[in-house]
C-alpha cells in the first residue's frame, strides 16, 4: 500500500516538525511496517519550468521519423527572455499549450544532465519532458501538456508537478485491512501522535428509498449489503483532474477515465472497492446470487471464466455482469461513451471472495480488501463519495434513488479479564491504560467485575478474540516496553541420543576427509535412469508432488545418490582431483495414505492422531557418501590412491567401530554399484544399504572418474543397533604368540569364511585374526587363491608355551579345511 | 684368566713390567684422543681394549707370576685399564654427541613441503549452525523436538490456526504431495513440529526444532524451495512475551556476540497473538548503522542499525486448544527464524545457492564447526 504523505495529511494535523522518518517510525512501532519511502522525481535538479509552445515544424528524417522543431516561450527563465529553440519528438501538443521543460544545466533522473547541443541540423537548447523522463510514471508515450490554468510561462514546475513529494509504501499484514486505505493509516497516524483525526468516512448520506436501481440478494451471507446510487449525465470525455491522477500515479494505479478514476481514488481514501456500471448496458435489477453450473462470464480482463457454483455473482436480466468482489463483467463495463452510471458499493463474505479469487486465480485490489475484511458500515458512504465526485468533476445529476439491499451486521463485543494484557506482555499495564488503549482504536470500553468488554468499532473486523485486544492495548503501549527475562522452568535432558550419534557419524566421516553437501530432494525418472535402476526397482516407486517446480524432478527423493553423485561431479567439473562427500537427508517411500483434516475445536483423540500419522509417508534418515578420484593425494611421497569399493567399505566399517557395531559384508548384486563389486550392508542380520564401486556406466553417466565408490545406508536402521551400553573389555596384558599361516582356498571362498572358521578352531586362545596377503597366480594354480592370516594368541593366566599355540594354530587350520576346503601351503 | 703359573716361562712376563704397561696405556690414550668418530674409536677400542690388545694380554700374563708378585701387577694392569676404559667412555660420548649433533642437522627437512595426502573433510555449515543453535538452547535448559519434512497439512496448517480458507495460506507457496487431496504436504515451516510436541508431550514445554521446509520458490541468490528453520516453543503457566525477549537477547548475544539484542515490531502470524517481528541488532555495525569510517550506511543492515531475523508471539489460544493444551493454564510463547538467513548475514555471504551446490571449496572453509 502506497500513501502520499501530503493525502496522509489532509486526514491528521501533523506538526511541521514530524519527518516522513519520525512518521514511518512511529507508524512501524504500531504495526505498519515501512517498505519503502519515495520521493517522486528523486534526481531532478533544476531549471525545470513551465513553457508555452509558440511554433513547432515537423521535420520529416531520412529514418522515417519526424520531428518537430519548437521554440517556447519559458519566459526569464533562460535569463534572455527570448524563446528558446528546442527539437522534440513527441506529436501530441500543439502551439499554444503549456508542457515542462528543462533547461540547459538541469539534470533528470538517473543522472542525465542536460545541455545545448546540435541535433538533427538544429542547436536544441533543453528538452521538453515526458511524464517518464521525469520519473513520473511509464504510462504516457508523449510529453507532459499542462492545463491551460497551469501557471506563466517560466514558473518552476516542481511543485506543480508533485515533484519532490514523498509517498510512503507499506507492507500491510493481513490481519490490518483497514490499512489498505488512507483512511485506516492517517488513523494510525493520529493514534501515533495522539492527535485528533479527521474521518473521511464521516459524512451525512441519503437515507435509501425505493427509487434506486432495484437491487436483490439471493445470497444474504454472501453479501449481506449492497448499496446502488446512479448518476446520469457523466460527460465521458471529462479528464481526471491533475490532482486526482496524480494522487492514483503516487499510489501506483493507473489513471483510466474519470469513472474509473473515481472508484479506485475512493477505495484508497476509505477502502471500500466500489464498482461501476453502464446504466445503459444493464438489462433489469441486479441479482447477487451464487454462480450456477456451466455458467461462464468474460471478466474485464477479456478472459472467459467458467464459473463454480460457489462463485458469488454480480448478475442482471442478461446473466451473469461481474464476479463479486473480484471482477466486473465486459458487457457492462464503463466505456468511452458511457453517459449514466450505476455505482456498487457491497459487503462481501471474505471467506467466498478468496475461494472465488484464488479458484480463477484472479487476485484484485478489490479482493485484496474484501478477503481481508472491510468495514461494513461503508458502502453507504463510499458510494456517496464516489456520486459526489461524479457530479462535481463529470458533470453528472445524481439520481435520487438510493438503493440500500440487506443488512448492516450488527457490532459485535469482545472481553477479558483486566490483567491479561499485563499478564501476557510482561509490562505493568493498568486497568486505566488498557481501557484507554482500546477507546484509542475506536472501541467503546467497559469494565465489570474484572473484565474488560469492548464493543468492537467496525473497521477492525478481525478483532475476535481477547488476545486480539491484548496485542491492540501492548503495540499502543509500545512492544519496545516488553521487559527481558528468561523462562525459569526450563528442565530439559540434553540432546537425545539418537541427536548425539547423528553428530558422531558427521565428525567421524569428516575426520575420514569427506565433505557434507546439503542437496536438494528433488528427483524424476531421468535420475533413476541414470542410476540404471530397472524398471520395476522399488525406489522408483515415490512420493510425488502435485506442483513441482519441475515436470524433470516431480518427486521427492527415494535414496541420496542422485543429489550426491551431482555435487561430486560439479566438483570434477570444477577443476577437483578427489571428491569425498557426504550427506545425511531423509528419503521418502509413498504409503498410498490420504491424510484426514480433523477440526480445530479440540485436540483429535489418541486413535485420530494415530491415523494421521500412519497416513504419512515412510521417510527414513539416509547416509550416503561417494568418493571420486583421489581419495589419497600423490605428491613427493609418492603415488597417490585413487578412491575404489575398498575405501567406501572401510568407511562403513569405521562408521560401525565408531559407532560400537560390527559391520558385516557380503557380495552382492544392486544398481548403482559394479555387480561385482557390491557389498550388501548389515548390523547383527538387519540389513542396512548397499556399499562399493559405482557400475562403470553411473560413472560415466554422472561424469565420474572410473572406479568411484559409494555407499548409503538408512541411520536411523543403523542407529537402532547401537548397544547403549559398551561393556568395558577384559584383556590380558601378558605376551603374546604369534603365528602365520598360509591357506590355498578355491577363488570362491570369502575370505570372511575361512577367517570364520580359523577363529572356530583355534579356540579361546586366539586373540586375533588377521588377513595380511592373498595371493593368485600360477604358483597355485587356476580357480586358487592363497590366502595369508597372521594369528595372534593370549591366554589370561598364563604365558603361552609354543606346544599351546602350535595346537591352536593346527586346530583353526583343520576347521578351516574342514569347512572351506583350505590346504595349508 | 690366566693359566697356572708353571706352564709360562717366566721370560713371557716382560708385558707385565711397568715401562710395558705404560708404554701400552699411552699408545692406548693417544688412539683414544686420536679418533674423530664413532668408527675409528671402535677400531681403538679393539687395538687397545680388546681381547687382543697388549693390556688385554699383560692381564692374562699375571696369573703367570709367583703369588707374591700378582697383587702388584694386577694392581698395575688394572689401573692401566681403568684408565684406558674410561678415555674411551669419555670420547664415546663426546663422539656420539657430536655424531647426533650432525645428524640432526644432516636430517633437517624443508618443513614448509606439503603434507596434504589425505583429503581433509568438513561438515555443512548448515548442519553445525543448527547444532550450534540447538546447543545454546539445550544450554537454557531446553530440548530439540524433530518431525518428517513430509507433513499433513492438518499439523502443517489447520492445527496451527491457518484454516483453508486462511489468507495468510496464499503467503505461503506449498508443495502438495499428488494427489492433493490426500492432504499431504512438504511442510512450509517447522511449526508442525511445534504441534506434534504440543500433541505429544504434556506442558511445561521447551523445545527447538532445527529443519528443512519447503516453499515453491524460484531458486534465486536469495531464495531457494528448500530452506531451513528454526522455530523454539514454551508453554507453562504464566508465560509473557518478557519471557520470549529474554529467551530471544540470550539466543542473539550466544550467536552473535555479547551486545547484540533484540527489538519486537507488531506483526501479524496466526500461530501467535499477539504476534511480533524480531530485529537483530546489526552485529557487523552493532547498531550504529555506518561503516567503520563512520560516514556511509553500513551495507549489512543498510544503514538501520537492526536486520530483520524472524517472527514470534504468545501463541494463539486457538492452537493451544487444537493441539491439546489447556489455553486457561498455560500460555506460550513460540518464535521462528531461517538458519539459511541466520548464516548468510553471520557469515557474510552474498548467494543463498553456495549452500546448495555442494562445492568443497565453500563446505571446507567452515571447517566442523562454527
Ligand atoms: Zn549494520
Amino acid at each position: 500500500m502506497k500513501a502520499p504523505v501530503s493525502w496522509i495529511k489532509e486526514y491528521v494535523d501533523l506538526p511541521a516538525e514530524v519527518t516522513t522518518e519520525a512518521l514511518t517510525d512511529r507508524l512501524t512501532a504500531l504495526g505498519l511496517k515501512l517498505e519503502a519511502i519515495e520521493s517522486a522525481g528523486a534526481g531532478i535538479e533544476g531549471p525545470l519550468v513551465i513553457g508555452r509552445v509558440l511554433t513547432m515544424d515537423p521535420e520529416p528524417q531520412k529514418n522515417g521519423k519526424t520531428i518537430n522543431w519548437c521554440t517556447v516561450d519559458v519566459g526569464d527563465a533562460n535569463g534572455t527572455g527570448e524563446p528558446q529553440g528546442i527539437v522534440c519528438g513527441a506529436h501530441n501538443f500543439a502551439p499554444g499549450d503549456l508542457v515542462v521543460v528543462v533547461l540547459p544545466g538541469g539534470v533528470l533522473p538517473g543522472g542525465f544532465a542536460i545541455s545545448a547541443r546540435k541535433t538533427y541540423g538544429h542547436l536544441s537548447a533543453g528538452m521538453i519532458c515526458s511524464a517518464r523522463e521525469l520519473g513520473l510514471g511509464e504510462d504516457h508515450d508523449g510529453i507532459i501538456v499542462l492545463p491551460a490554468d497551469a501557471g506563466e510561462p517560466g514558473t518552476p514546475a516542481f511543485d506543480l508537478l508533485g515533484l519532490g513529494e514523498e509517498v510512503i509504501e507499506f507492507e500491510i499484514n493481513p490481519d490490518r485491512a483497514y490499512a489498505l486505505s488512507l483512511r485506516g493509516i492517517a488513523r494510525e497516524a493520529a493514534l501515533g501522535f495522539d492527535l485528533s483525526y479527521h474521518d473521511p468516512a464521516q459524512r451525512d448520506v441519503p437515507l435509501p428509498n425505493d427509487a434506486g436501481h432495484p437491487v436483490r440478494l439471493e445470497d444474504a451471507e454472501g453479501c449481506p449489503v449492497f448499496v446502488a446510487r446512479t448518476v446520469r449525465g457523466v460527460d465521458p470525455t471529462a479528464p481526471t483532474p491533475e490532482w486526482m491522477s496524480r494522487r492514483l500515479q503516487q499510489a501506483g494505479v493507473r489513471s483510466i477515465s474519470l469513472a474509473v478514476d473515481v472508484t479506485n481514488y475512493v477505495m484508497l481514501e476509505l477502502g471500500q472497492p466500489i464498482h461501476a456500471y453502464d446504466r445503459a448496458r444493464l438489462q433489469g435489477p441486479i441479482v447477487v446470487r451464487r454462480a450456477r453450473a456451466g455458467e461462464k462470464l468474460t471478466t474485464l480482463d477479456d478472459v472467459v471464466r467458467v464459473l463454480d457454483p460457489e462463485d458469488l455473482l454480480i448478475t442482471d436480466e442478461s446473466g451473469p455482469i461481474g464476479l463479486a468482489g473480484v471482477m466486473g463483467g465486459a458487457t457492462t463495463e464503463v466505456s468511452e461513451s458511457t453517459t449514466d452510471i450505476v455505482v456498487e458499493a457491497a459487503h462481501f463474505q471474505p471467506t467466498s471472495i478468496f475461494r472465488t479469487q484464488r479458484r480463477h486465480k484472479l487476485p484484485s485490489e478489490a479482493s485484496k480488501r474484501f478477503e481481508r475484511g472491510v468495514d461494513p458500515l461503508l458502502p453507504p458512504i463510499a458510494a456517496d463519495r464516489v456520486v459526489e465526485l461524479l457530479v462535481e468533476l463529470g458533470g453528472g445529476t445524481a439520481e435520487d434513488g438510493v438503493t440500500v439491499a440487506g443488512e448492516f451486521p450488527r457490532p459485535w463485543q469482545v472481553s477479558m479479564p483486566v490483567d491479561l494484557p499485563a499478564e501476557l506482555s510482561g509490562i505493568e499495564i493498568d486497568q486505566e491504560t488498557t481501557v484507554r488503549s482500546l477507546t484509542a482504536i475506536g472501541a467503546q470500553v467497559s469494565v465489570a467485575d474484572g473484565m474488560v468488554t469492548a464493543i468492537v468499532p467496525t473497521y477492525r473486523p478481525d478483532l475476535s478474540d481477547p488476545h486480539d485486544l491484548v496485542e491492540e492495548v501492548v503495540r499502543i503501549v509500545g512492544y519496545d516496553r516488553v521487559p527481558s527475562v528468561l523462562p525459569r522452568r526450563a528442565t530439559g535432558h540434553g540432546l537425545t541420543r539418537s541427536q548425539r550419534l547423528r553428530r558422531r557419524v558427521g565428525r567421524t566421516l569428516a575426520g575420514a576427509g569427506c565433505v557434507e553437501v546439503v542437496s536438494f530432494p528433488f528427483v524424476g525418472a531421468g535420475d533413476f535412469d541414470a542410476l540404471g535402476l530397472p524398471d520395476d526397482d522399488r525406489l522408483r516407486s515415490t512420493v510425488r508432488l502435485a506442483n513441482p517446480l519441475s515436470s524433470e524432478q516431480p518427486a521427492y527423493t527415494t535414496t541420496l545418490l542422485p543429489g550426491l553423485l551431482q555435487a561430486a561431479a560439479r566438483n570434477v567439473g570444477r577443476g577437483a582431483v578427489g571428491v569425498s562427500l557426504f550427506e545425511t537427508g531423509t528419503v521418502a517411500f509413498p504409503s498410498g495414505e490420504a491424510a484426514p483434516i480433523y477440526g480445530v475445536d479440540r485436540r483429535p483423540t489418541e486413535a485420530e492422531l494415530r491415523k494421521l500419522l500412519d497416513a504419512l509417508p515412510h521417510q527414513p534418515l539416509h547416509l550416503a557418501v561417494v568418493l571420486a578420484g583421489e581419495r589419497e593425494r600423490a605428491g613427493w611421497w609418492g603415488e597417490g590412491r585413487q578412491a575404489g569399493w575398498a575405501e567406501a567399505i572401510d568407511l562403513v566399517r569405521r562408521l560401525g567401530a565408531e559407532l560400537g557395531v560390527q559391520v558385516e559384508t557380503a557380495n552382492s548384486a544392486r544398481m548403482p554399484w559394479h555387480p561385482g563389486r557390491c557389498a550388501v550392508v548389515s548390523v547383527a542380520g538387519v540389513e542396512l544399504g548397499h556399499a562399493g564401486e559405482l557400475h562403470p556406466r553411473v560413472c560415466q553417466a554422472y561424469g565420474l572418474p572410473p572406479r568411484a565408490a559409494a555407499f548409503e545406508l538408512d541411520l536411523d536402521l543403523l542407529l537402532e543397533q547401537t548397544p547403549a551400553v559398551t561393556e568395558g573389555p577384559v584383556f590380558s596384558t601378558l605376551p603374546v604368540a604369534k603365528e602365520d599361516v598360509a591357506l590355498l582356498v578355491d577363488a570362491e571362498v570369502t575370505v570372511a569364511a575361512v577367517e570364520a572358521a580359523l577363529r572356530e578352531g583355534a579356540g579361546d586362545l586366539l586373540e586375533s585374526v588377521r588377513l595380511f596377503d592373498v595371493y593368485t597366480g600360477q604358483q597355485v594354480g587356476e580357480g586358487k587363491k592363497s590366502l595369508a592370516f597372521a594369528l595372534r594368541f593370549r591366554a589370561a593366566d598364563r604365558t603361552l608355551t609354543e606346544a599351546d599355540t602350535g595346537a591352536a594354530r593346527d586346530a583353526a587350520v583343520a576347521r578351516a579345511a574342514e569347512l572351506t576346503g583350505a590346504v595349508q601351503r | 684368566m690366566s693359566g697356572p703359573n708353571n706352564e709360562y716361562d717366566p721370560v713371557e712376563v716382560a708385558p707385565l713390567q711397568p715401562e710395558e704397561i705404560e708404554s701400552a696405556t699411552q699408545a692406548a690414550l693417544t688412539a683414544i684422543a686420536a679418533a674423530t668418530d664413532l668408527e675409528q674409536l671402535k677400531q681403538a677400542r679393539l687395538d687397545h681394549a680388546g681381547d687382543r690388545s697388549a693390556l688385554a694380554l699383560a692381564n692374562r700374563e699375571i696369573g703367570a707370576l709367583p703369588p707374591q708378585a700378582r697383587k702388584e701387577a694386577g694392581q698395575r694392569v688394572g689401573r692401566a685399564r681403568g684408565e684406558v676404559n674410561k678415555a674411551l667412555a669419555a670420547r664415546q660420548s663426546v663422539l656420539e654427541a657430536e655424531h647426533e649433533a650432525r645428524m640432526l642437522i644432516e636430517e633437517t627437512v624443508d618443513l614448509t613441503l606439503p603434507t596434504d595426502r589425505l583429503p581433509v573433510g568438513a561438515r555443512h555449515p548448515l548442519t553445525t549452525g543448527s547444532e550450534l543453535i540447538a546447543d545454546i538452547f539445550v544450554a537454557m535448559g531446553w530440548e530439540v523436538a524433530e518431525g518428517p519434512v513430509i507433513e499433513a497439512e492438518w499439523l502443517n496448517f489447520d492445527a496451527l490456526n491457518l484454516g483453508p480458507d486462511h489468507p495468510a495460506r496464499t503467503m505461503q507457496d506449498t508443495f502438495w504431495t499428488d494427489p492433493s487431496d490426500n492432504h499431504v504436504v512438504l511442510r512450509t515451516h517447522t511449526s508442525p513440529v511445534q504441534a506434534r510436541t504440543m500433541l505429544t508431550r504434556e506442558a511445561p514445554i521447551y523445545v527447538v526444532c532445527p529443519g528443512r521446509v519447503f516453499r515453491t520458490d524460484e531458486y534465486d541468490a536469495t531464495h531457494s524451495p528448500m530452506f531451513h528453520q528454526v522455530e523454539g516453543l514454551a508453554i507453562d503457566e504464566g508465560i509473557s512475551m518478557a519471557h520470549l525477549k529474554g529467551t530471544l537477547d540470550t539466543f542473539a548475544a550466544q550467536m552473535f556476540g555479547a551486545g547484540i539484542t533484540t527489538r519486537f515490531r507488531p506483526s501479524y502470524f496466526p500461530f501467535t497473538e499477539p504476534s511480533a517481528e524480531v530485529d537483530l541488532t546489526c552485529f557487523v555495525c552493532r547498531g550504529t548503522g555506518l561503516k567503520d569510517n563512520g560516514a556511509d550506511p553500513c551495507r549489512t543492515c543498510k544503514g538501520e542499525g537492526w536486520i530483520e531475523w524472524g517472527g514470534c508471539g504468545i501463541v494463539n489460544p486457538r492452537v493451544l486448544r487444537a493441539c491439546g493444551v489447556d489455553p486457561e493454564r498455560y500460555s506460550g510463547f513460540a518464535f521462528g527464524m531461517g538458519i539459511d538467513r541466520t548464516l548468510m548475514f553471520r557469515h557474510g555471504l552474498e548467494d543463498l545457492r553456495t549452500l546448495f551446490e555442494g562445492d568443497i571449496r565453500f563446505t571446507t572453509a567452515f571447517g566442523s564447526d562454527l
